[in-house]
């Protein structure tokens, strides 16, 4: 029987290793709130974090920067006032800014099997500059590469014991993409449900994407 | 007569009025997001947020918040009937794949062949905040900018020749909206498309570092 739930949080995240490449789901909602914590207890170090934005001063982005448990923050927007910012500033946190769509782009060629695409965004702009770029049907475009995670840190709405996953409203943003470009992705979700009682037309993520649910009610 | 400049949702407002029936509509951060407070109800134009939502819809009464449900602002909002959900993915293959019929953006400066500059003050700033402007800037149908004419700081024009900040994106603003004017953007330059009343000619091309044009 294929069972993807695990017990705890411990559990959900036993063997991420330090170096770890960590991708965090989440644009205002549908963040993993309580897998960050956990992984703030777990201490693995030297993480290279993938998250849309750098955050705030509090909340589960700048709690986990504030232990310098992260070498290197991938996103698309860092606010100069925030603890990403100020840890920046002070050259204790390695920045690479990329759009947004790129962003996401990159995470979805990663979970495709695509090796590399162009994209016109940033191909004008000093994002650009010592990169490839080249001309396609007369427009400027730049070379970008998949973004791939050893672990993805994902919230859902509902799971079954499959690890197929419903997020709610806005709260899906990044998650579908995240979990499919993961070597090992973690999901914490609101409800678990029997097998089956997701109809199979509404499920976000399915999952053969997820490889271990934690059940963390509201 | 004096002129009297629009205030920032005086902007918004001239921007609704030039949005028509059926068009899918991107709002940036800043001025843009007052844009579809004054879209009449009647008038059925969607509203796309780059985290994922298409149909969105005004903000909800503080008694009805559904805390999984913000717009690219993390600002709580409303889905309006016939609404639906996408992935970020996907958001964006709507963002950058020409599916908006406009995108209206803040911005620092526009120059007269369309450059915008909306991300950062100066090359080596130290924090950057792109977030998803670029893709909106290269993939909409349409960019129109929403931003005050001039700055606040030294009145400097941000109505330029050539932007002087790093840019976001090369040769694609429409249009510009400012506090005293609609500007289109024309092979030759700045075409002057409708002015505050009481406006002159000299005095708003005395506002502009670029030459403006009029028809």
């Amino acid at each position: 029987m294929i069972d993807k739930f695990v017990p705890d949080v411990p559990a959900a995240l036993a063997g991420i290793a330090d170096g770890a490449v960590i991708l965090m789901a989440g644009f205002g909602n549908g963040i993993p709130e309580t897998l960050v914590k956990g992984l703030v207890a777990q201490g693995a170090r030297n993480l290279t974090l993938v998250a849309n934005s750098g955050g705030r001063d509090t909340g589960p982005t700048a709690d986990i920067l504030a232990t310098g448990q992260v070498d290197k923050l991938i996103c698309s927007f860092v606010r100069p006032d925030s603890t990403a910012g100020r840890l920046f500033a002070a050259g204790k946190l390695e920045l690479e800014i990329v759009p947004q769509g790129t962003l996401a782009e990159r995470l979805r060629a990663a979970g495709a099997g695509i090796q590399a695409f162009y994209t016109p965004t940033g191909a004008d702009t000093l994002l650009a500059e010592g990169r490839e770029t080249r001309v396609i049907n007369g427009r400027n475009c730049l070379l970008e590469f998949p973004l791939r995670g050893d672990v993805a840190l994902i919230d859902a709405w509902e799971a079954d014991r499959w690890g197929n996953l419903t997020h709610r409203a806005s709260a899906r943003n990044f998650n579908p993409v995240m979990a499919m470009a993961a070597a090992l992705t973690v999901v914490q979700t609101r409800h678990i449900v029997p097998l089956g009682d997701i109809p199979p037309a509404n499920v976000h993520t399915p999952g053969v994407f997820v490889h271990r649910v934690v059940h963390v009610p509201e | 007569m004096t002129f009297r400049p629009l205030d920032r949702a005086g902007i918004a407002a001239r921007i609704a009025r030039d949005i028509p029936e059926g068009w899918f509509v991107n709002l940036g951060i800043g001025i843009p997001t007052g844009v579809s407070d004054h879209v009449p109800n009647d008038r059925e134009v969607i509203f796309h947020s780059e985290n994922g939502v298409i149909g969105a819809g005004p903000a909800p009464d503080p008694d009805k918040i559904d805390p999984y449900l913000v717009n690219a602002g993390t600002q709580h909002i409303t889905l309006r009937t016939g609404g639906s959900f996408v992935h970020h993915a996907d958001s964006f293959v709507i963002a950058r794949g020409g599916h908006l019929d406009l995108c209206v953006l803040g911005a620092f400066e526009v120059a007269e062949n369309g450059d915008i500059a909306n991300w950062a003050r100066a090359p080596d700033e130290a924090v950057k905040q792109v977030g998803g402007a670029m893709d909106l800037a290269i993939g909409a149908k349409r960019l129109w900018v929403a931003m005050e004419h001039t700055t606040k700081g030294n009145g400097g024009s941000r109505i330029r020749q050539v932007c002087s900040y790093p840019l976001t994106a090369k040769g694609v603003v429409t249009r510009v909206y400012t506090d005293l004017a609609v500007l289109g953007i024309a092979p030759n330059g700045f075409l002057v498309l409708d002015m505050v009343d009481g406006m002159t000619p000299a005095e708003l091309q005395d506002r502009s570092e670029a030459k403006l044009h009029w028809q």
